[in-house]
């Protein structure tokens, strides 16, 4: 699988791998809980990036299966005792029906770009109302899941302490960077990269283009309901109003894009990125002595503009050039000078 | 429920749908013309009610008075964020225009929280108590005042359009890019100018929208969600459109208040872009993109 990245790379790989598996015993429990949150980023931005980054479709709704995740795992937990891990079954194929419908909605009736985007935004936005009035769930007021215990690790029913929210979480960012690895060495991966690319001509050489772009968004969607089941399991509680919210969907898809659209690494580096520099901020305006409420996000927000700005295919690529790490795009079989997705 | 009653929700919903529609005209013409979806626009808005509070609020300028002011601001800024940050982008993919409005956004909601706090803020004239007896129907004078500056706002961004030089050099850019180049406008010069026109009906429209409701920074998405609405329901890029969805929503909310509750009135609207998006996704008086 990763046998076409070059051993400089191999070794950096495992460098990280193994800094991320001892983490939890050289680490404080607020470094752990920053990087369950990057990790959490990193894996929900991977699952954005199959919609967007590979197939070319812009969602800006992902907190809807966020959100229809955490909450269908939390129901059938509090309200029927199931556990999180077939609650997560269930999570997986209610935000594939969801997507499916929107899918099907917006491709059959020729529903692309900025409108694909608009559309996503209105259903999630749709889907909040909803969950805000849905007295079963809570409605407004917030879904809480009972806090029992943290001393021992219940993996089965995802109670525990911190570390073993850490663990569980990297797993889910690791399988994520496997599948989406592979993902890209399937056939469909290749239709895809062509329907990014350009759509009519994909259509024009016999892709069924509806077809993939519908699995792209099943797969997104069945990926980012599983970050909500670990959202509901991690904080215990679900509000509408921020689970479902768009500024949750930006969260979502600010990793990928600074890390770099397409490639494999970018939303991990990206989550990274801007989790460290929130944090950076935050501590530097500790050690300045400022606190005006707001000053930090306009830092962070002036950070987005000059990275949009002068980086426009993200920080992955440039970086990946800069230490080597990726050999020059080889002419690839069909001859064609295709975008290889890290090149 | 009372005829009286149904009949003074739907004529508020109408009045306030026109300020919505102002506000939505801006992110129209932008759209229309520099394809570039302004993400921003919802913070814009927020921004110029806030100018118009203060202006109240330090020398007592009536908010329809203080429309002069902050309209000429606001154009100016426009055209500078066009010129300097989002013109390098237009040629960009999608999903970059939207980072960098998304960036802008950010900054300007938490600039304004730290110029304002996060606290509501009003204005307080004498006409917002006055009402006119219409047969047995009530009409709020400020909001009937705001409706009407309203329209004469956008007639003015119409005729611009219809019958200026500089409104049909813009109009050609939007109709053919490179035929535009062809003949040599400044395009650069036009795509700002656009922009700026397009921060200005935004500004007036805060103007008037601070006689209807309390402003706070975080209203911003909100708003912008809200002109996104009515954009796509009466069209993307089509001027009366914007001013159709502008009452259509101003309607369906004020509706959706009375039948159902106030805290689902965006669901109404939400549910009505779903189903034009579907049945007619290039908007009611949209041409096919």
């Amino acid at each position: 699988m990763f046998s076409q990245i070059n051993p400089r790379a191999r070794g950096l790989l495992a460098a990280l791998a193994l800094l991320l598996l001892i983490l939890p015993w050289i680490a404080n429990n607020y470094v752990l809980s920053v990087a369950v949150l990057i990790l959490y980023f990193a894996y929900t931005g991977q699952a954005w990036n199959v919609m967007m980054g590979f197939c070319g479709q812009l969602s800006l709704g992902h907190s809807l299966y966020v959100g229809i995740g955490g909450y269908s795992a939390a129901a059938l937990f509090v309200h029927f005792g199931i556990g999180p891990w077939g609650g997560a079954l269930v999570a997986v194929a209610a935000s594939m029906l969801v997507g499916a419908i929107i899918g099907f909605l917006a491709f059959r009736f020729g529903i692309g770009g900025v409108y694909f985007a608009l559309l996503t935004i209105a259903f999630a936005e749709f889907t909040r109302l909803g969950f805000d009035h849905w007295q079963w769930l809570g409605a407004s007021g917030g879904f809480f899941l009972p806090v029992k215990q943290r001393e021992f690790n219940d993996l089965l029913n995802l109670r525990g302490s911190p570390v073993m929210f850490y663990y569980v979480m990297l797993a889910l960012a690791t399988a994520a960077l496997a599948f989406c690895t592979w993902l890209l060495r399937t056939r469909i991966g290749y239709y895809w990269l062509a329907i990014r690319e350009d759509q009519q001509a994909a259509q024009a050489l016999g892709i069924n283009t509806f077809r993939c772009k519908m699995i792209a968004v099943l797969i997104s969607s069945g990926m980012t309901s599983l970050a909500g089941v670990f959202f509901a399991f991690y904080y215990n509680n679900l509000f509408p109003e921020q689970i479902f919210n768009m500024g949750r969907s930006i969260e979502i898809i600010l990793g990928p894009i600074i890390g770099g659209i397409g490639t494999l690494f970018g939303p991990i580096l990206g989550a990274a990125l801007l989790a460290l520099l929130a944090d950076g901020i935050t501590e530097l305006m500790a050690q300045i002595g400022i606190e005006l409420p707001g000053i930090k996000q306009v830092f962070y927000g002036s950070c987005l503009l000059l990275v949009t700005m002068f980086l426009p295919n993200g920080v992955w690529p440039a970086l990946a050039r800069r230490l080597g790490l990726v050999s020059a795009p080889g002419p690839d079989p069909a001859g064609n000078t295709v975008r290889h997705p890290d090149g | 429920m009372s005829f009286e009653l149904i009949g003074n929700v739907l004529i508020a919903g109408v009045l306030s749908g026109l300020v919505y529609g102002l506000m939505a005209l801006g992110l129209s013409v932008i759209f229309g013309v520099v394809r570039v979806v302004n993400f921003a626009h919802g913070e814009m808005m927020t921004a110029a009610m806030f100018a118009a509070v203060v202006l109240f609020n330090t020398w007592g300028i009536d908010p329809f008075m203080a429309v002069i002011p902050v309209v000429v601001v606001f154009f100016a800024l426009g055209y500078l964020l066009q010129r300097a940050i989002i013109n390098p982008f237009i040629t960009r993919p999608e999903h970059s225009q939207f980072m960098l409005l998304v960036a802008v956004a950010i900054i300007m909601v938490n600039a304004l929280l730290i110029a304002f706090g996060p606290n509501a803020r009003n204005v307080q004239v004498d006409y917002q108590l006055e009402s006119f007896e219409l047969g047995p129907l009530l009409v709020d004078a400020a909001r009937l005042y705001a409706a009407g500056a309203a329209l004469v706002c956008s007639a003015a961004v119409f005729s611009f359009f219809r019958f200026t030089m500089t409104g049909k050099a813009i109009r050609a850019c939007a109709d053919n890019h490179m035929g535009a180049k062809v003949v040599g406008l400044d395009i650069r010069h036009l795509y700002a100018l656009t922009f700026g026109l397009g921060s200005a009906c935004v500004a007036a429209a805060g103007c008037m929208m601070v006689l209807l409701v309390d402003v706070t920074p975080q209203l911003g998405p909100a708003y912008t969600l809200m002109a996104f609405v009515i954009v796509i329901v009466g069209g993307l890029g089509s001027m009366p459109g914007a001013l159709l969805g502008g009452i259509l929503i101003g309607v369906s909310e004020a509706g959706a208040g009375l039948f159902i509750t106030p805290s689902a009135k965006s669901m109404v609207s939400f549910a009505l872009l779903v189903v034009v998006l579907l049945l007619r996704p290039q908007g009611l008086l949209g041409k096919r993109p």
